[in-house]
């Protein structure tokens, strides 16, 4: 791998930029690895990536059915932020945020990470009851997030009308200073190569069809659309499909699929510092670098796997933005797409062993995964190789269903469910 | 958004009138006192989360406000059929070969 610098820019650019490599290859898949992952989105890659770097397992192969990145990765509005309510997942997400501070530095590739805060509003007294637990629980488990007055919210964010005579008005914020943006595709592509460097096969357009088991029930490999792949470690990071690979090893999942939309609009001047969500309106919007607003909707009520939603959800979503923020009311929205995501009945995901030996799972992330994206691949690459969860993951289990240890994070998405 | 038929009123109406209530046909043991940590776990938590065809219940909210059942494709979102609640799941979908 040739790193990356300023120095290799300015080479380049005296070379015509004929001298760059590909940022990965893409091998023959060999017979046996030692571990497979199926799914090269953030997560995936990321787990091959700590297993490489952080265990020395190398003999890995990451199997993904499309193209690297393009599932929820490449769909989601990109938020990162650690403010969750209960230990468990405040020990998770702000393992992750710290994983992000320093993740370019690490990758020598632009994650473009930008902790321009983010943002919650509290539309009535439920709201500020619900948001200010948020904030004395973030402060106990030392995460920051503070409480703003509207006033401070506005002056943080001036596009944001507080107006008294507002339909949805504003009566306090929570900002979470460290949290923020990231460019999506660059964490698929920068750990990717940092995987490939050390020796990951990322093997694209192979799907997988099957889970193969011994009499023993442990795993013995996958079957893929290019054949059969053996491997006695199976870790499945499928997102909105991690039920479908599981029900082929036998495993039912306590998983529901929906579709989830986002939409951005035409690119224009910077105008909005900061992300901004509103749980009660249904609303969550920032602005990315090319300039376009990213908003984020909600999730359809029905299973589904269309990777598309109804428009009824987008308006929804978009009559709370205009009137949050007047001045948006004539921009013009440019696209709109779904992506499917697999939600648990507590709304925390299960990175875990399963009852099959030598399969794993890291699933449940449901609408907002991508923020946890370095921290999840961390902890599961630290469950694959010790066949032993890290205390980070360990409540996230699939048995809790069965035991009642839930992990309640329902009203801390930022969707309602 | 999607079109339901409903088949109490008989109707097709948009979604907007129709509430999701999960997947049908899981029946609620008559003594939940006497269920097992393991049944307690399959009634209340897992999911068949199909890619293709779901049995699923819906409520006509904004219209009759009943319960019923219907057979969906998950890839296509089309609706084969909808039947009332009680009755059993059809042994026979319309279109599927035989």
């Amino acid at each position: 791998m040739k790193k990356y610098s300023v120095f290799a820019i300015a080479r380049e650019a005296m070379r015509g930029h004929k001298g760059w490599e590909e940022q990965w290859s893409s091998p023959e898949p060999k017979k046996e690895y030692d571990v497979i992952i199926v799914g090269a989105g953030g997560h995936g890659l990321a787990t091959a990536y700590y297993l490489a770097t952080v265990h020395g397992i190398t003999n890995v192969a990451v199997l993904e059915k499309g193209w690297l990145g393009g599932g929820n990765t490449g769909r989601n509005t990109t938020i990162i932020r650690s403010n969750y309510l209960y230990d468990e997942s405040a020990g998770i997400y702000d393992h992750a945020l710290k994983l992000w501070d320093g993740l370019s530095q690490e990758l020598n590739y632009n994650v473009m990470y930008s902790p321009r805060g983010v943002m919650m509003l509290a539309h009535n007294v439920h709201d500020i009851q619900v948001l200010k637990r948020h904030v004395h629980a973030n402060r106990l488990n030392g995460i920051d997030n503070e409480w703003l007055t509207p006033e401070a919210a506005k002056e943080f964010c001036p596009p944001l009308n507080i107006s008294r005579d507002a339909r949805y008005p504003v009566m306090g914020a929570t900002l979470q200073r460290r949290g923020g943006t990231a460019r999506h595709d660059a964490v698929a592509w920068g750990y990717a190569r940092g995987a490939s460097a050390r020796g990951v096969h990322i093997i694209q357009n192979c799907e997988v069809t099957g889970v193969k088991r011994a009499p023993n029930g442990s795993v013995t490999g996958v079957e893929t659309t290019r054949g059969f792949i053996g491997a006695k470690k199976v870790g499945v990071v499928a997102a909105g499909h991690s039920s479908v690979i599981m029900d082929m090893a036998g495993v039912r999942m306590p998983l529901e699929s929906y579709p989830l939309q986002a939409l951005v609009s035409e690119p224009v001047k910077p105008v909005f510092p900061c992300v901004v969500m509103s749980n009660t309106v249904h609303a969550y919007i920032s602005q990315s670098d090319k300039g376009e607003l990213v908003i984020g909707a909600g999730t359809d009520q029905y299973i589904s796997y269309s990777q598309t939603g109804g428009l009824h959800i987008l308006q929804h979503t978009l009559d709370a933005i205009c009137e949050m923020f007047p001045m948006f009311t004539r921009m013009k929205m440019l696209r709109s797409w779904g992506g499917i995501v697999d939600v648990t009945p507590d709304r925390s995901p299960i990175l875990a062993k399963t009852p099959v030996p030598g399969l794993y799972v890291n699933c449940g992330w449901g609408t907002g995964g991508f923020k946890a994206t370095p921290g999840s691949g961390h902890v599961f690459a630290h469950t694959i190789a010790r066949d032993d969860p890290h205390p980070i993951n360990a409540p996230f289990t699939i048995e809790r269903f069965r035991t009642g240890r839930l992990i309640d994070e329902a009203a801390a998405a930022a969707v309602a469910h | 958004m999607l079109l339901i038929r409903c088949p109490y009123c008989e109707e097709e109406r948009p979604e907007l009138e129709f509430r999701n209530a999960g997947e049908a046909h899981i029946a609620r043991s008559a003594d939940m006192a006497a269920t097992s940590d393991d049944d307690f776990e399959k009634f209340f938590f897992i999911r068949s989360n199909p890619k293709g065809i779901i049995y699923e219940r819906w409520r006509h909210m904004h219209g009759c406000a009943r319960f019923f059942n219907a057979v969906r494709d998950t890839v296509s979102d089309r609706f084969l059929m909808t039947y009332k609640a009680g009755e059993p799941k059809p042994a026979k979908l319309p279109g599927a070969f035989e």
